[in-house]
Order: C-alpha cells, then sequence, then structure tokens
C-alpha cells in the first residue's frame, strides 16, 4: 500500500516547468567558466533569451493544460480560466520585461545572469499566487515572489538608490507579510479552515448572521497585507522609491507583474471565501479605491522624475481597478481584468518609452529631458504621446475602454459616488499626462538623445503601441476572455 | 484551579504582533531592530496558529507554522544580505540615514 497518492500535478506543470527550468538557468550561468567582462556579458544575454523562451513556454503549456476547473495539491491549487487569464499577462510583462533588460545592463555595467533566474522565480511566485487556492499557498506564492522581488530590486548592487530601494521594499514587503498571515491566522482560528472553498461554505452557512469579531478582524488585515502589495493608497509608501531606485528595466517589471498577480489574488480571495460577507470589506476597499485615485492623481503632479511619477500614475491605476473590487459583481470583475490587460502594455510601452532616454553614457530620468523629444525622436515622441493619451483615458485609445467598463459596472451597481470621484480624479490626471504631450511636442529641444534607441525597445514599443491604439477595433478577445473569466468566480 | 486557555494565547500573540508593528515604526536608531520586529510579528503569528490548531485539534495550523518558520529563515536572510549591500554603500545602516530618495 502507498504511504501517500501522487498528487495531481497536471494543474501546476507551467509552475513546475518553470522552476526546473529556472534552476537549470541557474546552473547554465553559474558553471560557466570565469572568464573577463565580455564573457560574462555574453552569457547574461544567451541567458536571457533563454529565460524570455521559458516564459513563452510556460505560457504555450498553460493555455495547452488548461480547461475547466483543475483542483491539484488536496485543494490546495486551483486552475480555472481566472487564473489562466491573469497568469497570461503576468508572463507576457515578465517576457517583455527580460527583453528589455540586457540593453540596460550591459550599458550600466551589471549585465550579470541572475537577474533571469530571480525574475523566473518571481514570476513562478505570482502565478502560485493566482492559483492559490488555500491561506496556505497564498503565503507561499506571495513569498516566493516578494523575495525574488527585494533581490531585484537591489540589483544595481554598488548604487545607493537601488540597494535602498531594496532596503525600503524589503522591511516594508516583510511588514505587509506579516500582517497578511496575522489575518490569515485569525481567519483560520474562527472560521475553522484555511482552504478557499471551505471557507466559502462556512461563510455561506451562516448567512445572515455576522460572522465572528476574529473572522473581521482576520478580513481587515488580509486586506491591508494585500494593500501594501498592490500598493494602494494609504499602505503606497515604498512604491515611488523602489520604482526610482531600481533600475528601469526591472521598474517596468514591477509596475505590472506583481502588480497584477496581487490584484487577481484580491480579487479571488475577497470575491471567493469572503464574497459571502461582501457587505463587511466594501466600504473599505472603497476607501482604498478612493485614497488611491485621488493620491495618483495629485501627488503625481509636482514629480520631475519620471519613474516616480509613473509610480503615482500606477497607485492611480490601482485605485481605478479596484472601484471593480468594491462593486463586486462579475461585470465589476471583467472590468478589473480588461484594465489591467491594457495596463500591462500601456505600462510597458510607456517604460520602454523611458528605456530609450539615453544621452551620452547617461540614463535620463527627469520629465525636463523630454523636451523637444518630437523633433529629434518623432516615432518615440509619437509612441509615448499614445501611452500618456491612454492613462489619461481619452478615446479611442485602449485605456479609455478600462475605464470605461469599470465606471459601468460602479454606475450599475448604484455605486455613483466612486464613479464620480473616478471620473474627476482621472481629470486631474489627466494634467500630468498631457503635460508629458507638452513638453515632448511644443518645448523648445534640449540636446537630443542617442539614436538609435535599440532594436528591443522598438520592437516592445511597436507591439504595445498597436495593441493601444487599435483595441477599440477588436477588443472581442479580451472582452470574452474576461467575461468567461469572471463568470468562474460566481 | 487557574487554566490557560486559548485566549491567553491570542493575547500574549497580539501583544508580541503589537510590539512588532511598533518596533518597525517607532525604531530610529537601526534597521537589525527593524528586522527582529519582523520575526517577533511571524512568531506571534506562530504562536496563534498553534494554539488555534491545539484548541481545534486541526492539524493544519502546525502545517502553516512549520512554512511560516521556514519563510521567516528565508527572509532573513535576504533582509541581512541587503543590509550588508546598503551598508556597504552608505558607511551605515541607521534608520534616519535612508533618506536618499523621497518626495
Amino acid at each position: 500500500m502507498p504511504i501517500a497518492e501522487v498528487p495531481n500535478l497536471i494543474p501546476a506543470l507551467p509552475e513546475i516547468f518553470m522552476v526546473t527550468v529556472a534552476m537549470a538557468l541557474l546552473m547554465l550561468g553559474v558553471f560557466q567558466r570565469e572568464g573577463d567582462g565580455a564573457a560574462t556579458v555574453q552569457t547574461a544575454r544567451w541567458i536571457s533569451y533563454l529565460g524570455a523562451i521559458t516564459l513563452m513556454l510556460a505560457l504555450l503549456l498553460l493555455l495547452t493544460v488548461a480547461g475547466g476547473r483543475l483542483v491539484g495539491f488536496s485543494g490546495l491549487f486551483v486552475s480555472d480560466s481566472f487564473a489562466v487569464f491573469f497568469k497570461t499577462l503576468v508572463l507576457i510583462g515578465a517576457a517583455m520585461a527580460i527583453v528589455l533588460s540586457p540593453a540596460y545592463l550591459e550599458h550600466q555595467g551589471i549585465a550579470r545572469f541572475e537577474y533571469v533566474v530571480l525574475i523566473l522565480f518571481a514570476t513562478t511566485g505570482m502565478m502560485v499566487m493566482i492559483s492559490a487556492n488555500d491561506l496556505i499557498s497564498l503565503y507561499l506564492g506571495l513569498e516566493i515572489q516578494s523575495l525574488s522581488l527585494y533581490v531585484i530590486a537591489a540589483f544595481q548592487r554598488d548604487d545607493i538608490r537601488s540597494a535602498e530601494a531594496g532596503l525600503k521594499y524589503f522591511v516594508l514587503g516583510a511588514l505587509a507579510s506579516g500582517m497578511l498571515l496575522y489575518g490569515s491566522s485569525l481567519v483560520y482560528g474562527f472560521a475553522g479552515t484555511t482552504n478557499f472553498d471551505a471557507l466559502a461554505a462556512v461563510f455561506h452557512a451562516g448567512e445572515g448572521n455576522a460572522p465572528a469579531l476574529g473572522v473581521i478582524v482576520g478580513i481587515v488585515f488580509i486586506l491591508a497585507g494585500m494593500a501594501f502589495k498592490v500598493s494602494a493608497a494609504p499602505f503606497h509608501m515604498w512604491t515611488p522609491d523602489v520604482y526610482e531606485g531600481a533600475p528601469t528595466p526591472f521598474t517596468a517589471f514591477f509596475s505590472v507583474a506583481p502588480k497584477i498577480a496581487a490584484l487577481a489574488l484580491l480579487v479571488r480571495i475577497m470575491i471567493g471565501p469572503f464574497g459571502e460577507l461582501v457587505d463587511q470589506w466594501r466600504q473599505i476597499v472603497m476607501f482604498l479605491s478612493i485614497a488611491s485615485m485621488v493620491l495618483g492623481a495629485f501627488a503625481a503632479i509636482n514629480q520631475r522624475n519620471i519613474k516616480r511619477m509613473m509610480a503615482y500614475s500606477s497607485i492611480g491605476h490601482v485605485g481605478y481597478a479596484l472601484i471593480g473590487l468594491a462593486v463586486g459583481t462579475e461585470a465589476g470583475v471583467q472590468g478589473i481584468m480588461v484594465y489591467m490587460a491594457i495596463y500591462l502594455f500601456m505600462n510597458l510601452g510607456a517604460f520602454a518609452c523611458i528605456l530609450g532616454m539615453r544621452r551620452g553614457e547617461r540614463m535620463l530620468e527627469n520629465i525636463g529631458d523630454l523636451a523637444g523629444l518630437s523633433r529629434t525622436h518623432p516615432m518615440l515622441a509619437l509612441a509615448m504621446a499614445i501611452f500618456m493619451f491612454s492613462m489619461a483615458g481619452i478615446p479611442p485609445l485602449a485605456g479609455f475602454f478600462g475605464k470605461f467598463y469599470i465606471f459601468l459596472a460602479a454606475i450599475e451597481a448604484e455605486l455613483y459616488a466612486l464613479a464620480v470621484i473616478g471620473v474627476l480624479a482621472s481629470v486631474v490626471a489627466a494634467f500630468y499626462y498631457l503635460r508629458i504631450v507638452k513638453i515632448m511636442y511644443f518645448d523648445q529641444p534640449a540636446e537630443p538623445l542617442n539614436r538609435p534607441i535599440g532594436r528591443e525597445i522598438a520592437a516592445v514599443l511597436l507591439a504595445s503601441s498597436l495593441i493601444i491604439v487599435f483595441f477599440f477595433a477588436y477588443p472581442a478577445p479580451i472582452l470574452a476572455a474576461a467575461a468567461a473569466a469572471s463568470a468562474t468566480l460566481f | 484551579m487557574f487554566e490557560i486557555g486559548l485566549a491567553h494565547y491570542l493575547s500574549v500573540a497580539a501583544v508580541l504582533f503589537a510590539l512588532g508593528i511598533f518596533g518597525i515604526f517607532l525604531n530610529r536608531k537601526n534597521v537589525i531592530v527593524i528586522l527582529m520586529s519582523v520575526e517577533l510579528m511571524l512568531l506571534a503569528v506562530n504562536i496563534n496558529l498553534v494554539a488555534f490548531s491545539t484548541h481545534m485539534n486541526d492539524l493544519v495550523g502546525q502545517v502553516f507554522a512549520l512554512f511560516v518558520l521556514t519563510v521567516a529563515a528565508a527572509e532573513a536572510a535576504i533582509g541581512l544580505a541587503i543590509l550588508v549591500v546598503y551598508f556597504r554603500n552608505r558607511g551605515s545602516i541607521a534608520v534616519e540615514d535612508i533618506n536618499v530618495m523621497k518626495g
């Protein structure tokens, strides 16, 4: 008689593939012969190509095994179409971040292959988070992700700002994990289980009666911890510093993949196990949403550093997405999914533009350095203008539709205040997005930036601007996928 | 006879957790103290989990606590490594010196 059954590994096949390849790549990199600087750079370059290919293969694998609701590891891990949708976004984001990295890292003299392995591990952690169906797998996924991200933030280890970014990210991330864990322990104790399906059943059975106070306190702690991870105000303090300090391609990665994964996890846990208690947590989510939108709109106005500005802009975007969660309906969740899909391409594109800002040997990060970009780099300026208009939510660009579906869901659920504040905040936010367009098109040019900007950057720019511009012509695939995926949660 | 029940364990854990959080926010001296506070928070969680687990006769809590211990070790290692990198650049690990970026 076997002592233990072999668990069903099929749902987690993409993750297993990713960790295996990540460890193989680590070995490959470590056992390269010690060479001069050029050899190290060469190793880093081909390992990063392998890393991008791995992510694409994992995506292929994910779409192959997808289908219905697959549960593995005794209910700890679930792979449904909700998970597949968000994992696709995370994998695309990570792959594009890896593609953008080598050129930048070589210029900065920090081209070491380890970042590929770290990004692969972080991405695996995000996929576990998205698929978590138990408080234990939630915590483990979150920590696999976070521990890798702390190191990635401090990757430029001879630079004080990068080290400081890593340190700040670590301290506040550890605090957030602690709060999330304390909340989990309370929920476990007062509801008697850690499994999401069992938790949902417990709360469903107790319908009508208010749940134990311990459960409510637990949910509040979990929400606070998750708000740190998605960088919603008032738990956003780490975001601007980490975005500014981390090497730019990794900032691009931070701004998309972990945020999308954490938001997916937040939606899954709030709608799934705690869906029955929506009246208890709706006000907290509404508060987080309004605070993030307002802070994202006003705090970005005074920023001179473009990475810092993007940090506040991403806080604002999280605020809009949280409207969908506060609504708590299928339409709201679908809105979040469409919003995050569009956000992924907008943000990657904008960061690709930022990576193109180089003069001589120096990377530029000030918004003022963009002056007159339209005359020296017309295509780069056009792409940046597209992303800025899209983020401001100007039709017919994709960003408008993201906001449209979210606000529509809020209005259908009669949460008018949220929708109105959202629209007002996006008007304020439009000011600083349009200011960048004004600086690029109407200010006197400063010294021109380097040309060419590099093939990888150009490719990412082209892909994401095409998606942003032509989303309105053919939105059906994303809308249908989001609708099918959000239906699985209800 | 006075018995130590679930509520006592939960109170100890809550106090430890609060100490951990205050340690992070009120500490103005040294980043190492922050690392210790983080450990304190995780230990409070472990007390909670084990207390609930025994109270309910359910093993999941103890399994969870083992995972938390493992992750806490990894987290401490990474935290100290980042701290060393920071110290090499700045020559100080005083909390008030962590201010290159602000705004």
